[in-house]
């Protein structure tokens, strides 16, 4: 039992925070949030050439076989400079489907090209009907002579407009009609029929809706052999939002950095608002569920890897316990800040929005919770 | 970094788990469930703390040379967590935890020599004298007088929430000696005998129907200038170093998730007609299992970080805020879970010994007079409001 950090996760602490610090101020996100891209292909080389695109990549497939710990290290830092490149859409989520389903072509050709920056990918899964309910797709894959035709709607794709490869998740049906299996299928962006329209992510970054009428793919367009994908769906978004839970905790930290800062220097009546034991309190809150946030999402990292029910239950906690701790210390950020904080002349409001994205990101607190209590029921009601 | 425990880790975690199986009784066991206070009565907690000195782990935190079992923070965390996992009477920590280490740290050779053993053994049976009826979280505004009288001093005053000095035969306080610049100034740490003339005992009943408190009063007590503890007027830094170990004895987390699978236990039985099967109920239990999982992590990591000889910092009260305030959610929801059956109120103590059958199922006969006593976790050892002004001057240094 040991949860102190090694040497190595304590240097790639501070590349990452040095790094951000670097090249992440508030006139490059302000650059970002009007750029059609939302992000910087050329910090998007850089990350390639610190190792960061490699990462939780197996070295086999030219990856350096890190945990979700050092992602959540790298996140933590990304969190606190509200960096918007597509790691979570390529490297957490794309790259650990295509790891876990693909056949060994499949990760031979995907995998070396992520690890060094060449190729990004995006999961399209999330479907307007289906709220957050993974196991429900309505999206079908025929199969045909050729290959498949897959037809469906898609919503709130992240990053999938930057994407090279999306991997899209539809029912598999075949000769003998519906099969009752998810598969996950590689459409390239390039793929006619394609339509995606992309929009301004609330808090940084870009997401996009996907409609996907008779798309044609190769048979080879199948991650894997066609297994059942839910449960490697479930993985990787739990491994998600364990790395969302990180960021998030970087980007609360900075709130409660920039407001205890604030409220030592504003003064009203003649003294520091932090002279008030109502701020002091409110202040001693805040601090105490960053740190809450800080331990429940590591603890979502340290059981990725766990059985499925341990490691769902671990992560939809630290989901549903980061988002309700988000709201607040990005809404009592706000509010201590006063009128300004409502603005965009300061940076608060962007930390906060990217908290109120995250809180939403793959469901929030209350369909958590839930989740959490229906994993743990020992007895199914009748 | 590592959840797991490596080979010797698990090695003690076993002999543990034996020491327990082999000690722990029914009889204990089932008291210990059926006690809505904090402390287990000391015909219990005693009997448990003697099979611990048997073993040599009595005093968890000591060094070796007074007792200590010289155990690594792990160690003591898998100790702390098997303990609440069995269910063991939760021995009055007065002696062991709170005058121990003041003695230990502050002690005459002679006072070590002869405290120590005694609470060891629990031949000595101590109670806590620092509140008084107007000094509550502003303790150091403390009144209790202690006058020299030649190698005396006279002690005139009154002490209150005093924990089982109906029981106790010492007592540790903090008393005025003199009057210094500052209110912190002048208070001395003294060790009183409970049978000297002119203590008197009041009982004091919590709302939850049990007598735990008690008010102490003073009337010329004649204690021994030999009974001081450290220095005269150095008595707060002493207090202050004790209320450390109050807060920060850092592994609550076991508990709480023992008492909360009682209440999970309860809500998914026909007892309570399937309280779980209630939505709010259910995502209630969840809410608070996640809150004692962030908890235990934060206990891990301060534990980690002492391992390697770092300081955790004012880390005690987030703890102590969190511990209280998860307490009392899982009382709440015990309360709302038993529903129809929180009307019933047992009057007899103790409920282990009851004569006549109660009213409700036995496993629901704590639930609310837990719920009632469990009011008092944010208001003793420093209430929640003291523990945000703490955090806000220690992390935040405002």
């Amino acid at each position: 039992m040991d949860l102190n950090l090694t040497d190595e996760q304590r240097l790639l602490r501070e590349s990452a925070e040095r790094f951000v610090a670097e090249s992440y101020d508030a006139d490059h996100r302000r650059k970002m949030a009007n750029d059609p891209l939302g992000f910087s292909p050329t910090v998007w080389k850089q990350f390639a050439e610190l190792g960061w695109l490699a990462l939780p990549i197996a070295e086999e497939f030219g990856g350096l076989g890190g945990s979700a710990v050092e992602i959540g290290i790298l996140m933590e830092a990304f969190g606190r400079g509200l960096v918007s490149e597509p790691y979570i859409a390529t490297v957490v989520l794309g790259a650990a489907l295509v790891e876990r389903c693909g056949s060994t072509a499949q990760k031979q050709a995907i995998l070396p090209k992520i690890a060094e920056g060449s190729v990004k990918l995006a999961l399209a899964h999330s479907e307007r009907a289906a709220r957050f309910d993974l196991a429900k797709v309505a999206t079908i894959a025929n199969k045909t002579a050729q290959g498949w035709r897959l037809s469906g709607s898609k919503i709130a794709v992240l990053d999938g407009h930057a994407a090279d490869e999306i991997i899209v998740s539809a029912h598999i049906r075949d000769q003998r009609g519906a099969s009752g299996r998810i598969g996950l299928f590689l459409v390239s962006a390039q793929t006619p029929s394609l339509v995606i329209s992309d929009y301004v992510r609330l808090g940084g970054g870009r997401s996009c809706n996907i409609e996907l009428s008779d798309v044609f793919l190769p048979e080879a367009a199948l991650l894997g052999d066609g297994h059942d994908a839910l449960p490697a769906i479930e993985w990787a978004i739990d491994r998600a939002m364990a790395a969302l839970g990180a960021e998030a905790v970087g980007i609360m930290q900075v709130l409660l950095d920039t407001t205890l800062e604030y409220t030592k220097i504003r003064k009203q009546f003649g003294r520091p608002l932090s002279a008030n034991q109502v701020i002091r309190h409110r202040l001693a809150d805040m601090a105490v569920q960053v740190d809450e946030a800080r331990s429940i999402a590591l603890r979502a990292a340290l059981k990725v890897d766990a059985e499925p029910v341990q490691r769902a239950r671990a992560a939809s906690g630290a989901k549903a316990k980061i988002g309700r701790s988000a709201r607040f210390v990005g809404e009592q950020s706000i509010q201590l800040h006063g009128g300004m904080g409502v603005t965009e002349e300061l940076e608060v409001g962007a930390y906060f929005k990217r908290l109120v994205a995250f809180d939403t990101l793959f469901g929030g607190s209350a369909h958590h919770y839930d989740r959490h209590a229906r994993l743990g029921r020992t007895t199914v009601p009748a | 970094m590592d959840l797991s425990f490596n080979a010797e880790e698990r090695a003690f975690q076993d002999e543990v788990r034996g020491f327990i199986a082999k000690n722990l009784t029914e009889e204990m066991k089932r008291a210990t469930a059926l006690t809505p206070s904090v402390f287990s009565d000391p015909d219990v907690g005693m009997a448990w703390q003697r099979a611990l000195h048997a073993r040599g782990w009595g005093a968890p935190g000591w060094p070796v040379e007074h007792g200590g079992p010289d155990w690594t923070p792990a160690q003591r965390w898998i100790f702390e967590t098997e303990s609440a996992r069995a269910g063991v009477p939760n021995v009055n920590v007065m002696g062991v935890k709170m005058v121990g280490p003041v003695i230990i740290g502050f002690g005459s050779p002679e006072q070590k020599n002869f405290y120590l053993p005694r609470i060891l053994s629990g031949e000595d049976y101590w109670c806590q004298g620092y509140s008084e009826p107007g000094s509550g979280s502003d303790l150091s505004s403390l009144k209790t007088r202690a006058v020299r009288e030649g190698d005396d001093y006279i002690i005139n005053g009154t002490k209150i929430w005093t924990t089982h000095a109906h029981h106790a035969n010492r007592m540790f306080a903090l008393v005025r000696t003199s009057d210094g610049p500052r209110q912190q100034d002048g208070i001395s740490f003294i060790l009183i005998d409970m049978k000297t003339p002119g203590i008197t005992t009041r009982p004091i009943l919590t709302i939850g129907g049990d007598h735990e408190v008690n008010q102490v009063f003073f009337d010329d007590v004649r204690v021994p200038v030999a009974n001081r503890v450290g220095e005269e007027g150095k008595g707060w830094t002493y207090g202050k170093y004790l209320l450390e170990f109050e807060r920060g004895s850092g592994i609550a987390s076991a508990k709480l998730r023992e008492g909360l699978k009682a209440i999970a236990e309860l809500a998914e039985s026909d007892l309570t007609g399937r309280a779980i099967d209630s939505p709010d109920i259910a995502t209630r239990i969840s809410e608070v299992e996640v809150d004692i999982d962030a908890l235990e992590m934060t206990e891990l990591r301060v534990l980690s970080a002492l391992q390697t000889g770092q300081n955790p910092g004012a880390v005690s009260s987030i703890l102590k805020l969190r511990n209280s305030e998860i307490r009392q959610a899982v009382t709440r929801l015990g309360v709302d879970v038993i529903g129809h059956d929180a009307l019933a109120v047992e009057p007899m103590r103790p409920l282990y010994q009851l004569n006549h059958e109660p009213a409700v199922p036995e496993e629901m006969l704590t639930v609310v007079p837990e719920y009632l006593n469990g009011r008092a976790y944010t208001i003793f050892g420093g209430t929640s409001e003291i523990q945000r002004d703490i955090i806000a001057k220690m992390m935040l240094g405002i």
